[in-house]
């Protein structure tokens, strides 16, 4: 937890610096950071002695030295970070945290998902908001600050395993302030019947922030589980989200990992969502990104064992000068593995999408299956996307397709609805939601899945994109 | 209902119609045939308002009004359907909510309460017995892995809902093999009426079976060479087109 003195503090600089640092350059980027590290550092009680806080320095260190990726880097050829990396965001970890109406967070829930939800603010957990429901026996479900109190070492033997630091700048800063977010634990046989819903809400209007949550989902064999991460703003516009979520998928077991990005449309997103799977395990990803003004979202999954399978969808809707990027990685590391892979844009006014979509097909895995698919549909002349599928297969009996299209709705389609007394624009519309129907109906969360129809109704109107609040 | 006079129209500056004229009124099935290419769907697919097509001469009247002003949906608010020769597939708009909007479009233009769910149910139900349309395919999105004759058949059942004045069917009869012909010939007989009217386009004879024409038209090259009653469409299923070419030149030699 945030000390006194740490946060008095960084309050009173945050607002000083904040005039002097815009712009900062490379080695400013760098020198901040690890300044706003050793002010918490400084002010902790006994944690920095931990392993947890190894990890952090670790991360912090890693952060230092690579700093902020350039567009120099193929990884980031077509998304400049560089408005990210002038701003100098205060680390939320030692920020009080803001009080919220219960009417700010309800509106954010799902009336059907009333079992397990988790409520953070700024990346820190808020019990009141929260409900933990009744679990099978041996199932956690709780803050992950709350896990690292518990018993730091069953934590640690997990935390920063699949996605470490040293996979990249935002992996490595989030990890260098790792404080809180969701930690799932089920014993071998858990099924949750119902959705566990972790709601994540930027709060709060003084400094620019950046929020640093910390997602670990562990499953033993034969679980079941779906997860609905959401992200939201309250009264806040300027802050850098920068989410890391690790997934440990067990044997035989079922997952469905639903994530639905609707930021603030003048705040950042990065995401990281790593997954890893055993032996005939099932994953279902469903990536919905509508907000943000600068997003890069990331889906890895490592099929690690036999007879594994995973589908990747994703779905961004854009306008603007939104910058929505997608990466994902399917790495087919042994045999008998399938993916399915789906991701789809539309994108409107000077909006930007990049899609770069990675299937690794190693030596040893023999009778892959794997299909990806990328679709845009761009609404103006002004949209842009950049996309670019990435295979590299070094097993020779596979099969593996991959397809992408870029265009506008099909005449032929809008001419036949017109021709059964259907308006033009409706159904331009009806066509582009359409479009999009084809990813949501892939969520298999009910109360989801209804919401999202809903939004995309708002949003997809008279053959337009229209922004959101 | 339609008077067609002159009409003139082409795609990107090919003229494709050369100046047809035909009349159709409430209560009768015309049948317009002819070999591939002579214009048969160009003809179609101008009078549902397809905007490839350019119009450069003619006017086509529809109860009274210039057809070629209105908009695809406006024609079909006023009563016009197309069945169209190649149904189009549109993923992930389901046939009812399709259906259901286009009714609820057309309901509105005539002035009628838009139906809600039960009632539009219970429409669906019935119509979709008419043309024996297979229960599963409702609730699919519009055409998508339908078989050739599913497509048809829905192309029957939308237009047994929407309930048009006047039908264009677009060689229907294409592709369907003999058991699924016989179902969509009964089912737009069941739609014959005095306040409709219906015009076949087919290259064959074969549909005329069982959907019995009033008029037949032969088009040929853009233009109608001949027309007569049933009888004419035997005659061509005898003879084919070629004797009509060599009457038609030989008048205009004459």
């Amino acid at each position: 937890m945030g000390q006194p003195n740490g946060r008095a503090a960084g309050k009173s600089r945050g607002g000083a610096v904040n005039r002097d640092r815009e712009n900062m350059n490379a080695q400013e980027q760098t020198d901040w950071y690890e300044a706003r590290f050793g002010r918490w550092e400084s002010g902790m009680n006994g944690e920095s002695k931990t392993p947890l806080h190894s990890l952090r320095k670790a991360a912090i260190g890693s952060f230092a030295r690579t700093g902020f990726p350039s567009t120099r880097e193929e990884e980031w050829r077509f998304t400049n970070v560089a408005p990210i990396a002038r701003v100098p965001f205060v680390p939320a970890v030692s920020a009080e945290i803001p009080r919220l109406e219960r009417r700010d967070v309800e509106r954010f829930l799902f009336a059907g998902l009333t079992s397990h939800h988790l409520v953070f603010v700024n990346g820190r957990f808020l019990p009141e908001y929260s409900s933990l429901g009744e679990l099978p026996d041996g199932v956690r479900i709780e803050s992950l600050e709350s896990a690292l109190r518990r018993d730091q070492g069953e934590v640690l033997r997990h935390l920063a395993r699949y996605a470490p630091p040293d996979q990249g700048a935002f992996p490595a800063l989030n990890a260098a302030f790792i404080q809180d977010g969701a930690y799932l634990y089920l014993p071998d046989g858990a099924q949750i019947e119902e959705a566990v819903h972790l709601l994540f809400i930027a709060a709060g209007d003084a400094d620019p922030l950046l929020l640093t949550p910390r997602n670990l989902i562990i499953t033993g064999a034969g679980c079941r589980l779906s997860i609905v991460e959401t992200y939201h703003a309250v009264r806040s516009s300027s802050y850098l989200t920068n989410v890391v979520s690790e997934l440990l998928v067990g044997e035989g077991t079922v997952i469905e990992h639903d994530k639905v990005q609707a930021e603030h449309p003048h705040a950042y997103h990065v995401g990281t969502t790593q997954i890893v799977q055993h032996k005939a395990s099932t994953v279902v990803s469903n990536s919905i990104a509508v907000g943000g003004s600068i997003v890069r979202n990331t889906v890895a999954t490592l099929l690690a064992e036999e007879g594994s399978h995973c589908t990747l969808n994703g779905l961004s809707v854009a306008t603007g000068n939104q910058l929505i990027d997608n990466h994902t990685t399917i790495d087919h590391a042994t045999s008998n593995c399938t993916s399915f892979e789906m991701y789809k844009s539309i994108l409107d006014g000077a909006s930007r999408g990049v899609f770069n979509g990675k299937i690794f097909v190693r030596k040893d895995a023999q009778k892959t299956d794997a299909k990806q698919t990328n679709k845009t549909l761009l609404l103006s002349d002004d949209a842009t996307i950049d996309t670019k599928p990435q295979l590299e297969i070094f097993a020779d009996d596979v099969k593996c397709t991959h397809g992408a299209t870029v265009g506008q709705l099909d005449d032929e389609q809008v001419f036949y609805l017109r021709s059964r007394g259907i308006d033009e624009v409706d159904a331009r519309d009806l066509l582009t939601f359409a479009f999009a129907g084809d990813v949501v109906s892939k969520v298999h969360v009910e109360p989801l899945r209804d919401r999202l129809d809903v939004l995309l109704h708002e949003r997809l109107r008279q053959g337009r994109v229209t922004g959101i609040e | 209902m339609l008077s067609i006079t002159n009409l003139h129209a082409g795609i990107s500056g090919k003229e494709i119609l050369k100046g047809i004229s035909l009349s159709i009124r409430a209560g009768e099935v015309h049948a317009i045939m002819g070999p591939n290419g002579s214009g048969k769907s160009t003809l179609a697919s101008v009078l549902a308002g397809r905007e490839t097509f350019e119009v450069s001469e003619g006017t086509v009247l529809y109860q009274g009004t210039n057809l070629l002003d209105l908009s695809p949906e406006e024609r079909a608010r006023e009563g016009l359907f197309l069945a169209f020769q190649y149904p189009v597939e549109i993923p992930g708009v389901s046939n009812m909510y399709f259906l259901k909007t286009a009714l609820n479009a057309i309901r509105k233009h005539r002035g009628e309460e838009e139906l809600d769910a039960v009632e539009f149910l219970a429409l669906v139900k019935k119509k979709s017995k008419l043309v024996e349309m297979d229960q599963s395919l409702l609730n699919r999105p519009v055409n998508e892995g339908f078989s050739g004759g599913e497509k048809k058949r829905n192309e029957i059942f939308q237009m047994a809902v929407l309930d048009p004045k006047l039908a264009l069917l677009d060689e229907t009869d294409s592709g369907l093999d003999i058991d699924a012909l016989r179902i969509v010939a009964e089912g737009v007989n069941k739609l014959r009426g005095k306040e409709n009217a219906i015009v076949l386009v087919t290259h064959y004879q074969r549909l005329l079976n069982y959907i019995v024409p009033d008029f037949v038209h032969v088009l040929q090259e853009g233009r109608i060479v001949k027309s007569g009653g049933k009888e004419l469409a035997l005659l061509l299923e005898e003879r084919g087109y070629d004797w009509i070419k060599e009457e038609t030149e030989s008048v205009g030699s004459a």
